[in-house]
Protein backbone atom coordinates (compact mmCIF):
# COMPACT_ATOMS: atom_id res chain seq x y z
CA UNK A 1 0.00 0.00 0.00
CA UNK A 2 1.16 3.58 -0.43
CA UNK A 3 3.30 4.71 2.47
CA UNK A 4 2.22 8.01 4.00
CA UNK A 5 4.66 10.82 3.32
CA UNK A 6 6.53 11.62 6.55
CA UNK A 7 4.77 14.35 8.48
CA UNK A 8 7.64 16.66 9.15
CA UNK A 9 6.92 19.28 11.78
CA UNK A 10 9.28 22.16 12.44
CA UNK A 11 10.02 21.94 16.12
CA UNK A 12 8.79 24.88 18.19
CA UNK A 13 9.47 24.17 21.88
CA UNK A 14 6.89 26.76 22.89
CA UNK A 15 4.10 24.79 21.19
CA UNK A 16 2.18 21.81 22.58
CA UNK A 17 3.42 18.42 21.32
CA UNK A 18 2.46 14.75 21.61
CA UNK A 19 3.59 11.34 20.54
CA UNK A 20 2.15 10.64 17.09
CA UNK A 21 -0.87 8.33 17.45
CA UNK A 22 0.58 5.93 14.86
CA UNK A 23 3.80 5.50 16.83
CA UNK A 24 4.37 2.55 19.17
CA UNK A 25 7.12 2.51 21.80
CA UNK A 26 8.85 -0.72 22.79
CA UNK A 27 10.90 -0.54 26.01
CA UNK A 28 14.54 -1.61 25.64
CA UNK A 29 17.49 -1.58 28.03
CA UNK A 30 18.92 1.59 26.46
CA UNK A 31 15.56 3.40 26.26
CA UNK A 32 13.00 2.41 23.65
CA UNK A 33 12.40 1.63 20.03
CA UNK A 34 9.81 3.82 18.36
CA UNK A 35 8.05 2.50 15.29
CA UNK A 36 5.92 4.77 13.12
CA UNK A 37 3.24 2.71 11.38
CA UNK A 38 2.55 5.58 9.00
CA UNK A 39 5.99 6.26 7.55
CA UNK A 40 7.50 2.88 8.58
CA UNK A 41 10.42 4.47 10.33
CA UNK A 42 12.17 2.77 13.21
CA UNK A 43 13.79 5.24 15.59
CA UNK A 44 15.98 4.61 18.63
CA UNK A 45 15.23 6.61 21.78
CA UNK A 46 18.57 6.34 23.49
CA UNK A 47 17.76 7.29 27.07
CA UNK A 48 15.03 6.43 29.52
CA UNK A 49 14.54 10.10 30.33
CA UNK A 50 13.82 10.77 26.67
CA UNK A 51 11.26 7.95 26.62
CA UNK A 52 9.50 9.37 29.68
CA UNK A 53 9.63 12.87 28.23
CA UNK A 54 8.14 11.81 24.90
CA UNK A 55 5.42 9.78 26.61
CA UNK A 56 4.43 12.73 28.82
CA UNK A 57 4.52 15.50 26.19
CA UNK A 58 0.75 15.41 25.77
CA UNK A 59 0.26 16.30 29.45
CA UNK A 60 2.01 19.67 29.13
CA UNK A 61 1.02 22.93 27.44
CA UNK A 62 4.38 23.11 25.70
CA UNK A 63 7.48 21.03 25.09
CA UNK A 64 9.41 23.63 27.09
CA UNK A 65 7.25 23.00 30.16
CA UNK A 66 7.72 19.27 29.80
CA UNK A 67 11.49 19.73 29.56
CA UNK A 68 11.54 21.90 32.69
CA UNK A 69 9.42 19.47 34.64
CA UNK A 70 11.11 16.23 33.61
CA UNK A 71 14.74 16.86 32.65
CA UNK A 72 17.69 18.01 34.77
CA UNK A 73 18.83 21.55 33.78
CA UNK A 74 22.18 20.35 32.40
CA UNK A 75 20.46 17.81 30.15
CA UNK A 76 17.76 20.06 28.70
CA UNK A 77 19.56 21.28 25.58
CA UNK A 78 20.40 17.76 24.48
CA UNK A 79 16.85 16.59 25.07
CA UNK A 80 15.42 19.57 23.24
CA UNK A 81 17.66 18.72 20.27
CA UNK A 82 16.47 15.11 20.49
CA UNK A 83 12.84 16.27 20.42
CA UNK A 84 13.60 18.34 17.30
CA UNK A 85 14.94 15.21 15.58
CA UNK A 86 11.89 13.22 16.66
CA UNK A 87 9.67 15.94 15.21
CA UNK A 88 11.59 15.72 11.93
CA UNK A 89 11.03 11.96 11.74
CA UNK A 90 7.34 12.27 12.63
CA UNK A 91 7.61 10.42 15.96
CA UNK A 92 6.12 13.45 17.76
CA UNK A 93 3.79 16.03 16.27
CA UNK A 94 2.32 19.40 17.19
CA UNK A 95 -1.16 19.12 18.64
CA UNK B 1 20.29 11.54 20.93
CA UNK B 2 21.32 12.24 24.50
CA UNK B 3 24.35 10.59 25.91
CA UNK B 4 25.36 8.28 23.15
CA UNK B 5 26.81 8.14 19.70
CA UNK B 6 26.50 5.53 17.00
CA UNK B 7 29.06 3.20 18.58
CA UNK B 8 27.30 3.22 21.96
CA UNK B 9 24.11 2.24 20.18
CA UNK B 10 25.94 -0.53 18.39
CA UNK B 11 27.21 -1.85 21.71
CA UNK B 12 23.62 -1.91 22.99
CA UNK B 13 22.41 -3.74 19.92
CA UNK B 14 25.23 -6.29 20.14
CA UNK B 15 24.02 -7.19 23.61
CA UNK B 16 20.65 -8.09 22.12
CA UNK B 17 17.19 -6.55 22.29
CA UNK B 18 13.98 -7.50 24.10
CA UNK B 19 12.63 -8.66 20.72
CA UNK B 20 14.05 -8.79 17.21
CA UNK B 21 13.82 -5.74 14.97
CA UNK B 22 14.49 -7.68 11.81
CA UNK B 23 12.73 -11.00 11.95
CA UNK B 24 12.50 -13.13 8.84
CA UNK B 25 9.69 -15.66 8.70
CA UNK B 26 9.76 -18.17 5.91
CA UNK B 27 6.23 -19.46 5.50
CA UNK B 28 6.84 -22.45 3.25
CA UNK B 29 9.64 -24.40 1.63
CA UNK B 30 7.40 -24.82 -1.44
CA UNK B 31 8.58 -22.91 -4.49
CA UNK B 32 7.80 -23.05 -8.18
CA UNK B 33 11.30 -21.80 -8.97
CA UNK B 34 14.64 -23.44 -8.25
CA UNK B 35 17.04 -20.48 -8.03
CA UNK B 36 20.64 -21.56 -8.06
CA UNK B 37 21.49 -19.48 -4.99
CA UNK B 38 18.35 -20.15 -2.89
CA UNK B 39 19.49 -19.59 0.68
CA UNK B 40 16.81 -21.91 2.09
CA UNK B 41 17.23 -24.69 -0.54
CA UNK B 42 13.52 -24.44 -1.21
CA UNK B 43 11.41 -26.43 -3.64
CA UNK B 44 9.09 -28.88 -1.93
CA UNK B 45 6.69 -28.07 0.86
CA UNK B 46 7.66 -29.72 4.17
CA UNK B 47 4.80 -31.87 5.54
CA UNK B 48 5.59 -30.52 9.01
CA UNK B 49 5.05 -26.84 8.17
CA UNK B 50 3.14 -24.72 10.69
CA UNK B 51 -0.62 -25.06 10.34
CA UNK B 52 -2.73 -21.93 9.80
CA UNK B 53 -3.69 -21.97 13.49
CA UNK B 54 -0.05 -22.36 14.57
CA UNK B 55 0.99 -19.54 12.24
CA UNK B 56 -1.65 -17.24 13.75
CA UNK B 57 -0.30 -18.22 17.17
CA UNK B 58 3.15 -17.01 16.09
CA UNK B 59 1.60 -13.69 15.02
CA UNK B 60 -0.06 -13.38 18.44
CA UNK B 61 3.32 -13.83 20.10
CA UNK B 62 5.04 -11.34 17.82
CA UNK B 63 2.31 -8.79 18.52
CA UNK B 64 2.69 -9.29 22.27
CA UNK B 65 6.47 -8.81 21.97
CA UNK B 66 5.94 -5.65 19.88
CA UNK B 67 7.70 -6.98 16.83
CA UNK B 68 6.47 -4.18 14.61
CA UNK B 69 6.96 -5.93 11.30
CA UNK B 70 8.22 -9.18 9.84
CA UNK B 71 10.04 -9.97 6.64
CA UNK B 72 8.11 -12.84 5.12
CA UNK B 73 9.67 -15.15 2.58
CA UNK B 74 10.01 -18.77 1.66
CA UNK B 75 10.07 -20.65 -0.67
CA UNK B 76 7.38 -18.69 -2.42
CA UNK B 77 5.12 -17.42 0.39
CA UNK B 78 2.17 -16.80 -1.94
CA UNK B 79 1.98 -20.57 -2.51
CA UNK B 80 0.73 -21.04 1.05
CA UNK B 81 -3.03 -21.51 0.80
CA UNK B 82 -3.65 -19.34 3.87
CA UNK B 83 -1.23 -16.60 2.74
CA UNK B 84 -3.77 -13.77 2.42
CA UNK B 85 -5.62 -14.81 5.59
CA UNK B 86 -2.35 -14.75 7.50
CA UNK B 87 -1.41 -11.39 5.99
CA UNK B 88 -4.71 -9.87 7.09
CA UNK B 89 -4.37 -11.46 10.53
CA UNK B 90 -0.86 -10.06 11.01
CA UNK B 91 -1.60 -6.48 9.96
CA UNK B 92 -4.83 -6.60 11.97
CA UNK B 93 -2.67 -7.31 15.03
CA UNK B 94 -0.19 -4.50 14.41
CA UNK B 95 2.47 -6.72 12.84
CA UNK B 96 3.33 -5.19 9.47
CA UNK B 97 4.41 -7.56 6.71
CA UNK B 98 7.12 -7.03 4.15
CA UNK B 99 7.06 -10.04 1.91
CA UNK B 100 9.37 -11.27 -0.83
CA UNK B 101 7.91 -12.95 -3.87
CA UNK B 102 9.06 -14.17 -7.25
CA UNK B 103 5.87 -12.57 -8.61
CA UNK B 104 4.55 -15.63 -10.38
CA UNK B 105 1.31 -15.66 -8.35
CA UNK B 106 0.95 -11.88 -8.16
CA UNK B 107 -1.95 -11.33 -10.56
CA UNK B 108 -3.69 -8.03 -11.25
CA UNK B 109 -6.44 -9.02 -8.80
CA UNK B 110 -3.92 -9.88 -6.06
CA UNK B 111 -2.07 -6.61 -6.68
CA UNK B 112 -5.32 -4.68 -6.19
CA UNK B 113 -6.00 -6.62 -2.99
CA UNK B 114 -2.51 -5.80 -1.68
CA UNK B 115 -2.81 -2.13 -2.64
CA UNK B 116 -5.90 -1.88 -0.44
CA UNK B 117 -4.11 -3.23 2.66
CA UNK B 118 -2.30 -1.17 5.29
CA UNK B 119 1.14 -2.13 6.60
CA UNK B 120 2.03 -4.42 3.72
CA UNK B 121 5.18 -4.03 1.65
CA UNK B 122 6.07 -6.17 -1.33
CA UNK B 123 9.53 -7.07 -2.60
CA UNK B 124 9.69 -8.63 -6.03
CA UNK B 125 12.92 -10.59 -6.52
CA UNK B 126 14.93 -10.44 -9.71
CA UNK B 127 18.63 -11.15 -10.21
CA UNK B 128 19.34 -9.32 -13.43
CA UNK B 129 18.12 -6.36 -15.46
CA UNK B 130 17.17 -8.59 -18.38
CA UNK B 131 15.88 -12.10 -18.92
CA UNK B 132 19.27 -13.46 -20.00
CA UNK B 133 21.10 -12.55 -16.78
CA UNK B 134 18.12 -13.10 -14.49
CA UNK B 135 16.91 -16.41 -15.89
CA UNK B 136 20.40 -17.93 -15.78
CA UNK B 137 20.06 -17.86 -11.98
CA UNK B 138 16.30 -17.97 -11.38
CA UNK B 139 15.15 -20.16 -14.26
CA UNK B 140 13.39 -19.73 -17.63
CA UNK B 141 10.40 -17.39 -17.61
CA UNK B 142 11.16 -15.97 -14.17
CA UNK B 143 12.09 -12.48 -15.45
CA UNK B 144 8.86 -12.23 -17.45
CA UNK B 145 6.83 -13.34 -14.42
CA UNK B 146 8.53 -10.87 -12.08
CA UNK B 147 8.16 -7.90 -14.42
CA UNK B 148 4.50 -8.79 -15.06
CA UNK B 149 3.94 -8.69 -11.29
CA UNK B 150 5.75 -5.34 -11.09
CA UNK B 151 3.43 -4.04 -13.78
CA UNK B 152 0.37 -5.24 -11.84
CA UNK B 153 1.57 -3.50 -8.66
CA UNK B 154 2.23 -0.26 -10.53
CA UNK B 155 -1.15 -0.42 -12.29
CA UNK B 156 -2.94 -1.12 -9.00
CA UNK B 157 -1.44 2.03 -7.46
CA UNK B 158 0.38 0.04 -4.79
CA UNK B 159 2.97 2.79 -4.44
CA UNK B 160 6.65 2.28 -3.76
CA UNK B 161 7.11 -1.47 -3.67
CA UNK B 162 10.64 -2.89 -3.73
CA UNK B 163 12.63 -4.65 -6.39
CA UNK B 164 15.11 -6.89 -4.61
CA UNK B 165 18.32 -8.12 -6.21
CA UNK B 166 21.06 -10.40 -4.87
CA UNK B 167 24.34 -9.10 -6.25
CA UNK B 168 26.24 -11.57 -8.39
CA UNK B 169 29.26 -11.49 -10.64
CA UNK B 170 26.84 -11.27 -13.57
CA UNK B 171 24.66 -8.37 -12.48
CA UNK B 172 27.04 -5.89 -10.83
CA UNK B 173 27.64 -4.43 -14.31
CA UNK B 174 23.86 -3.86 -14.52
CA UNK B 175 23.52 -1.65 -11.43
CA UNK B 176 22.39 1.41 -13.39
CA UNK B 177 20.04 -0.67 -15.52
CA UNK B 178 18.53 -2.25 -12.39
CA UNK B 179 17.91 1.20 -10.92
CA UNK B 180 16.27 2.33 -14.19
CA UNK B 181 14.11 -0.78 -14.23
CA UNK B 182 12.87 -0.17 -10.67
CA UNK B 183 12.25 3.51 -11.47
CA UNK B 184 10.13 2.61 -14.50
CA UNK B 185 7.69 0.80 -12.19
CA UNK B 186 7.78 3.45 -9.46
CA UNK B 187 9.62 0.97 -7.26
CA UNK B 188 12.57 1.30 -4.91
CA UNK B 189 15.69 -0.75 -5.61
CA UNK B 190 16.97 -3.00 -2.84
CA UNK B 191 20.29 -4.81 -3.16
CA UNK B 192 21.36 -7.71 -0.98
CA UNK B 193 24.53 -9.64 -0.58
CA UNK B 194 24.76 -13.12 -2.07
CA UNK B 195 25.55 -15.67 0.64
CA UNK B 196 27.04 -19.16 0.32
CA UNK B 197 23.94 -20.48 2.12
CA UNK B 198 21.49 -23.15 1.00
CA UNK B 199 22.01 -23.95 -2.67
CA UNK B 200 24.24 -20.86 -2.70
CA UNK B 201 26.93 -23.06 -1.12
CA UNK B 202 27.24 -24.95 -4.41
CA UNK B 203 27.13 -21.89 -6.68
CA UNK B 204 29.10 -19.40 -4.58
CA UNK B 205 32.34 -19.80 -6.53
CA UNK B 206 30.56 -19.09 -9.83
CA UNK B 207 28.29 -16.31 -8.64
CA UNK B 208 29.89 -14.18 -5.94
CA UNK B 209 31.16 -10.79 -7.16
CA UNK B 210 34.89 -10.29 -7.73
CA UNK B 211 36.92 -8.06 -5.43
CA UNK B 212 36.92 -5.33 -8.07
CA UNK B 213 33.13 -5.58 -8.48
CA UNK B 214 32.70 -5.25 -4.71
CA UNK B 215 34.68 -2.00 -4.73
CA UNK B 216 32.55 -0.74 -7.63
CA UNK B 217 29.40 -1.68 -5.72
CA UNK B 218 30.62 0.11 -2.57
CA UNK B 219 31.23 3.37 -4.41
CA UNK B 220 27.97 3.06 -6.34
CA UNK B 221 26.06 2.59 -3.06
CA UNK B 222 27.82 5.48 -1.32
CA UNK B 223 26.57 7.79 -4.06
CA UNK B 224 23.01 6.45 -3.81
CA UNK B 225 21.85 6.38 -0.17
CA UNK B 226 18.26 5.92 -1.39
CA UNK B 227 19.05 2.43 -2.64
CA UNK B 228 18.11 0.02 0.14
CA UNK B 229 20.54 -2.68 1.26
CA UNK B 230 18.99 -4.19 4.40
CA UNK B 231 22.37 -3.63 6.08
CA UNK B 232 23.66 -6.35 3.82
CA UNK B 233 27.05 -5.01 2.80
CA UNK B 234 28.61 -3.93 6.07
CA UNK B 235 31.76 -5.92 5.21
CA UNK B 236 32.37 -3.25 2.53
CA UNK B 237 32.45 -0.46 5.12
CA UNK B 238 36.09 -1.47 5.72
CA UNK B 239 36.82 0.47 2.50
CA UNK B 240 36.31 3.78 4.30
CA UNK B 241 33.15 5.75 4.87
CA UNK B 242 30.50 3.43 6.36
CA UNK B 243 27.45 2.54 4.29
CA UNK B 244 23.93 3.38 5.48
CA UNK B 245 22.70 1.10 8.27
CA UNK B 246 23.72 -0.33 11.61
CA UNK B 247 26.86 -2.00 10.23
CA UNK B 248 26.89 -5.02 12.47
CA UNK B 249 26.05 -8.73 12.36
CA UNK B 250 22.63 -8.86 13.96
CA UNK B 251 22.39 -12.66 14.18
CA UNK B 252 20.62 -13.65 17.40
CA UNK B 253 20.93 -10.05 18.63
CA UNK B 254 18.45 -8.04 16.57
CA UNK B 255 17.84 -10.58 13.79
CA UNK B 256 16.56 -14.14 13.57
CA UNK B 257 14.74 -16.55 11.28
CA UNK B 258 11.61 -18.60 11.88
CA UNK B 259 11.57 -21.34 9.24
CA UNK B 260 8.42 -22.99 7.84
CA UNK B 261 8.44 -25.81 10.43
CA UNK B 262 8.87 -23.33 13.29
CA UNK B 263 12.61 -23.80 13.80
CA UNK B 264 14.30 -20.61 14.98
CA UNK B 265 17.76 -19.90 13.55
CA UNK B 266 20.15 -17.04 14.35
CA UNK B 267 19.67 -15.46 10.92
CA UNK B 268 18.12 -16.28 7.53
CA UNK B 269 21.51 -17.28 6.13
CA UNK B 270 22.43 -19.98 8.64
CA UNK B 271 19.94 -22.80 8.28
CA UNK B 272 22.21 -25.33 9.99
CA UNK B 273 21.90 -27.18 13.27
CA UNK B 274 24.83 -25.23 14.74
CA UNK B 275 22.66 -22.10 14.62
CA UNK B 276 19.34 -23.66 15.58
CA UNK B 277 18.09 -21.97 18.77
CA UNK B 278 14.79 -23.82 19.28
CA UNK B 279 11.30 -24.21 17.87
CA UNK B 280 8.21 -22.04 18.26
CA UNK B 281 6.13 -25.17 19.00
CA UNK B 282 8.05 -25.87 22.23
CA UNK B 283 6.76 -24.72 25.61
CA UNK B 284 7.25 -20.97 25.96
CA UNK B 285 7.01 -20.49 22.21
CA UNK B 286 9.08 -18.01 20.24
CA UNK B 287 9.47 -15.60 23.16
CA UNK B 288 11.36 -18.11 25.29
CA UNK B 289 13.60 -19.10 22.37
CA UNK B 290 14.46 -15.44 21.80
CA UNK B 291 15.02 -14.69 25.48
CA UNK B 292 16.48 -17.93 26.81
CA UNK B 293 18.28 -19.82 24.07
CA UNK B 294 21.88 -20.53 25.03
CA UNK B 295 22.93 -20.09 21.41
CA UNK B 296 21.54 -16.55 21.33
CA UNK B 297 23.03 -15.78 24.76
CA UNK B 298 26.43 -16.72 23.33
CA UNK B 299 25.97 -14.54 20.24
CA UNK B 300 25.14 -11.59 22.53
CA UNK B 301 28.49 -11.92 24.32
CA UNK B 302 31.45 -9.90 23.01
CA UNK B 303 32.83 -11.77 20.00
CA UNK B 304 36.49 -12.45 19.39
CA UNK B 305 38.06 -10.64 16.44
CA UNK B 306 40.48 -13.54 15.93
CA UNK B 307 42.84 -12.93 13.04
CA UNK B 308 41.15 -9.54 12.43
CA UNK B 309 42.26 -8.11 15.80
CA UNK B 310 45.32 -6.41 14.31
CA UNK B 311 43.42 -4.92 11.35
CA UNK B 312 42.69 -1.21 11.54
CA UNK B 313 39.38 -1.66 9.75
CA UNK B 314 37.90 -4.15 12.22
CA UNK B 315 35.80 -1.49 13.89
CA UNK B 316 34.22 -0.69 10.52
CA UNK B 317 33.42 -4.21 9.26
CA UNK B 318 33.39 -6.23 12.52
CA UNK B 319 34.83 -9.21 10.65
CA UNK B 320 31.91 -9.38 8.24
CA UNK B 321 29.19 -12.00 7.90
CA UNK B 322 29.07 -15.04 10.16
CA UNK B 323 27.14 -17.10 7.62
CA UNK B 324 29.54 -16.30 4.79
CA UNK B 325 32.42 -17.48 6.96
CA UNK B 326 30.67 -20.59 8.21
CA UNK B 327 29.59 -21.91 4.81
CA UNK B 328 32.99 -21.30 3.23
CA UNK B 329 34.71 -23.21 6.04
CA UNK B 330 36.40 -20.16 7.60
CA UNK B 331 36.63 -19.69 11.39
CA UNK B 332 33.93 -17.35 12.74
CA UNK B 333 36.60 -15.28 14.52
CA UNK B 334 38.49 -13.96 11.53
CA UNK B 335 37.99 -12.41 8.12
CA UNK B 336 34.96 -12.66 5.86
CA UNK B 337 35.61 -14.64 2.64
CA UNK B 338 34.99 -11.37 0.78
CA UNK B 339 37.20 -9.24 3.07
CA UNK B 340 38.02 -6.15 1.01
CA UNK B 341 41.73 -6.49 1.84
CA UNK B 342 41.85 -10.08 0.58
CA UNK B 343 42.47 -11.57 4.04
CA UNK B 344 39.56 -13.97 3.55
CA UNK B 345 40.85 -15.26 0.23
CA UNK B 346 44.29 -15.70 1.78
CA UNK B 347 42.80 -17.63 4.70
CA UNK B 348 40.87 -19.87 2.32
CA UNK B 349 43.99 -20.53 0.25
CA UNK B 350 46.08 -21.24 3.36
CA UNK B 351 43.50 -23.65 4.76
CA UNK B 352 43.44 -25.70 1.55
CA UNK B 353 40.58 -28.15 1.10
CA UNK B 354 38.58 -28.27 4.34
CA UNK B 355 35.30 -29.92 5.23
CA UNK B 356 32.67 -27.32 4.46
CA UNK B 357 29.49 -27.52 6.54
CA UNK B 358 26.50 -28.62 4.48
CA UNK B 359 23.33 -26.56 4.85
CA UNK B 360 20.49 -28.24 6.75
CA UNK B 361 16.85 -28.48 5.68
CA UNK B 362 17.34 -29.23 1.97
CA UNK B 363 13.92 -29.10 0.26
CA UNK B 364 15.27 -28.89 -3.28
CA UNK B 365 13.23 -30.68 -5.89
CA UNK B 366 14.93 -33.72 -7.37
CA UNK B 367 17.00 -32.88 -10.41
CA UNK B 368 15.16 -33.21 -13.70
CA UNK B 369 15.37 -36.77 -14.96
CA UNK B 370 15.96 -38.19 -11.50
CA UNK B 371 13.34 -40.46 -9.99
CA UNK B 372 10.47 -38.40 -8.54
CA UNK B 373 9.85 -41.11 -5.95
CA UNK B 374 11.32 -40.25 -2.59
CA UNK B 375 10.93 -42.71 0.22
CA UNK B 376 12.76 -40.90 2.99
CA UNK B 377 11.73 -37.58 4.49
CA UNK B 378 13.68 -34.46 3.55
CA UNK B 379 17.12 -34.42 5.10
CA UNK B 380 16.56 -31.80 7.78
CA UNK B 381 19.33 -32.91 10.11
CA UNK B 382 22.42 -33.82 8.15
CA UNK B 383 24.61 -36.28 10.01
CA UNK B 384 27.80 -34.72 8.75
CA UNK B 385 28.71 -31.29 10.04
Amino acid sequence: MPVTAPEVSRFDPGAPWALHPQVALRPEGFGALAYHYGNRRLVFLKSKTLVELVSALADFDSAEQALRAMVEPGQRDRHEAALARLAASGVIRAR
Amino acid sequence: MPGSGASALRDDLERGLAAPICLTWELTYACNLACRHCLSSSGRRDPDELTPAEARGVVDELAAMQVFYVNVGGGEPMLRPDFFDLLAYAVGHGVGVKFSTNGSRLTAARAAQLAAMDYVDVQVSIDGADAAVNDAVRGPGSFAAATAAMGHLADAGFGRFKVSVAMTRHNVAQLDALLDLADRYGAQLRLTRLRPSGRGADTWDDLHPTAEQQRDLYHWLLERPDVLTGDSFFHLSALGEPLEGLNLCGAGRVVCLIDPVGDVYACPFVIHRDFLAGNVRAAGGFASVWRESSLFAGLREPQSAGACASCGAYDACRGGCMAAKFFTGLPLAGPDPECVFGHGEAALAAAGPVAIPRPGADHSKPARGASPVRLSPPNRRPVHA
